[in-house]
């Protein structure tokens, strides 16, 4: 047998599409970092998408629960960030933890009484709580400056060092992509992990093997905030200016169109399906005024055709025996 | 010396229909005792409200301790376990994971939970062999000894299983039974809710009848000789 051979049946089907899927992107990431222009800043909104879908993705897809309200989380993160450096001169990075240490905090409170909610009930409660943080970020001009957004916030750096280049704030971006995933995949198959996802099957099922369900839960939501905090922090370290409209409505469409198209329960269905639905308005713009339609179009034949994400497309006919050593 | 369990006067409603009207029981330790009656009769509920799995009132102790307003988890830390009716499985899990899960309590014990391994796949090899298969897609069989394995993976001082020989051959569920057996003479406590009589009985010491959400007789096992006799209880 010659070495060729043993790679490509160690590989088998799943490994080619990893394989395949790792060259697409890595091809894809050069192409946008060399190419530069509009391009980059469609990627780098893709790379904080990516990082809001990986914490939506612990609540939603390991644990099964159902949340509207993220945004929420991501809009402390913003504004957070914004003010602990514009009006009192922070660093950025410590004023990033720090707002990731905040939406932590506000994550315990307002998730413990709500994560007593199910199913629908659960959904509008946390539906409320983005509607709530939007009019919050709207009326509370002497802090979030309202409709007018806030300007003037520094690009990510410590000290002397900032991240000014757009190729160079992409790449930071997708490191701090690729450490979320890593983080997330290690996660997943932790005693954690197989936690929240015996909660996402079946809850008394979980309980009757002694897992506490509702301190799941809660750490679910509170690991989802804190990413979606990092993602409203660098959004506006990257951006340089958020407004209410940035973290509203409009942001759990996107990010629940991107978890979908990527593979919600999946590792890295979140990433995928952040560039992906990224892009995809881009290669549709050549449809001119049916730009909309076209776009609409591709993601109701993905979610036809690939129903559990982009990522699950490797498993197609795939026999059900997981990979050995999965989920030591 | 104080029972396992004892439950007094437990009962158990869904919405405005008591399922289980004030029940009294009581399992020694390593006894093996099994609770039989027609659909309907309450079984399941009673297992689920000794589990917290649906709320109940009554008094439940657990070694003379009083348990009643322990939650589920808490339960299973006790040693409390619960083999669900349909299994309960993670289907979309390896056979590792879900035993890994069955393990939840002992935490990064690495020694326990690898001997916990070792004594499940001693009971049933073939999980040993699926180690890697996803649950859903085992036999129905297979299935069973998965969720045992599981239960066992907690290392129960109680074993309550509601209905494991449902939607099995009579072979695979004589298999099934056969190892509780083993398992109860072994020491364990076991309480069976079965519907298949004459299974439960070759193992069972003591049998409660249950019937319309009340017990209508508590006898040893070898006093029930046919269906007939069983009969008389349900229609009593």
């Amino acid at each position: 047998m010659t070495s060729r051979d043993t790679i490509f049946t160690r590989l088998g089907r799943y490994g080619y599409f990893a394989v395949g899927g790792a060259i697409f992107f890595a091809l894809l990431f050069a192409f946008v970092f060399v190419r530069g222009g509009y391009l980059l800043t469609v990627m780098q909104l893709a790379m904080i998408y990516g990082v809001f879908c990986i914490g939506l993705n612990f609540f939603m897809g390991y644990t099964g629960q159902a949340s509207f309200g993220q945004n929420a989380f991501a809009a402390l993160g913003g504004y957070g960030t914004a003010v602990l450096c514009v009006q009192f001169g922070w660093e950025p990075v410590f004023a990033l933890i720090a707002s990731m240490a905040i939406a932590g905090i506000a994550s315990v409170i307002v998730g413990y009484p709500t994560l007593r909610l199910r199913g629908h009930y659960l959904a509008m409660a946390t539906f409320a709580l983005g509607l709530i943080t939007y009019d919050i970020s709207v009326q509370w001009t002497s802090v979030t400056q309202g409709y007018m957004g806030y300007s003037g916030i520094p690009p990510l750096g410590i000290g002397p060092f900032t991240i000014e280049d757009e190729r160079m704030k992409l790449v930071c971006l997708m490191v701090i992509l690729l450490f979320g995933l890593w983080v997330s995949g290690r996660l997943r198959n932790s005693r954690f992990g197989r936690a929240l996802r015996a909660i996402s099957t079946s809850e008394l099922g979980a309980a009757a093997l002694g897992i506490n369900v509702a301190r799941y839960k809660l750490a679910a939501f509170v690991i989802a905030a804190l990413y979606a905090s990092a993602s409203g922090s660098l959004f506006a370290h990257v951006v340089g200016f958020i407004s209410p409209e940035v973290f509203g409505l409009q942001m759990v469409v996107v990010t629940f169109t991107m978890l979908y198209v990527g593979g919600v329960g999946t590792v890295l269905g979140p990433a995928v399906g952040a560039i992906i639905a990224s892009l995809l308005p881009e290669i549709v713009r050549s449809t001119g005024r049916f730009q909309d339609i076209a776009y609409a179009l591709a993601l109701i034949v993905m979610l036809i055709y690939v129903p559990k994400g982009l990522s699950a497309l490797g498993g197609l006919g795939r026999s059900r025996v997981a990979e050995p050593g999965a989920g030591s | 010396m104080p029972s396992l369990i004892e439950v007094e006067g437990l009962s158990a409603s869904y919405g405005h229909v008591a399922a289980l009207k004030p029940v009294d029981l009581r399992v020694e330790e390593g006894e093996f005792v099994t609770v039989l009656g027609p659909n309907g009769a309450g079984k399941t509920t009673l297992l689920r409200a000794i589990s917290r799995l649906v709320a109940s009132q009554g008094r439940v102790s657990f070694k003379g301790q009083n348990i009643s307003g322990l939650s589920t988890h808490r339960l299973a830390k006790l040693g409390i376990i619960m083999v669900q009716e349909g299994r309960g499985l993670f289907g979309e899990m390896t056979v590792y994971e879900n035993l890994l899960l069955g393990a939840y309590n002992l935490g990064s014990e690495i020694e326990k939970v690898e001997g916990r391994f070792e004594q499940v796949f001693g009971l049933f090899p073939r999980l040993r062999e699926r180690a890697s298969q996803v649950a859903a897609s085992m036999s129905g069989g297979e299935q069973q000894m998965l969720a045992v394995g599981r239960a066992l993976m907690a290392g129960p001082k109680l074993l309550m299983l509601d209905e494991p020989s449902l939607g099995l051959a009579p072979k695979v569920a004589a298999e099934i039974l056969d190892t509780l057996g083993e398992l109860n003479r072994n020491g364990l406590g076991i309480l069976l809710v079965e519907q298949k009589a004459p299974l439960a009985l070759k193992l069972a010491r003591r049998v409660y009848v249950l019937s319309s959400g009340s017990v209508r007789a508590e006898l040893p096992a070898n006093e029930i000789k046919s269906h007939h006799d069983l009969a008389r209880y349900y229609f009593h």
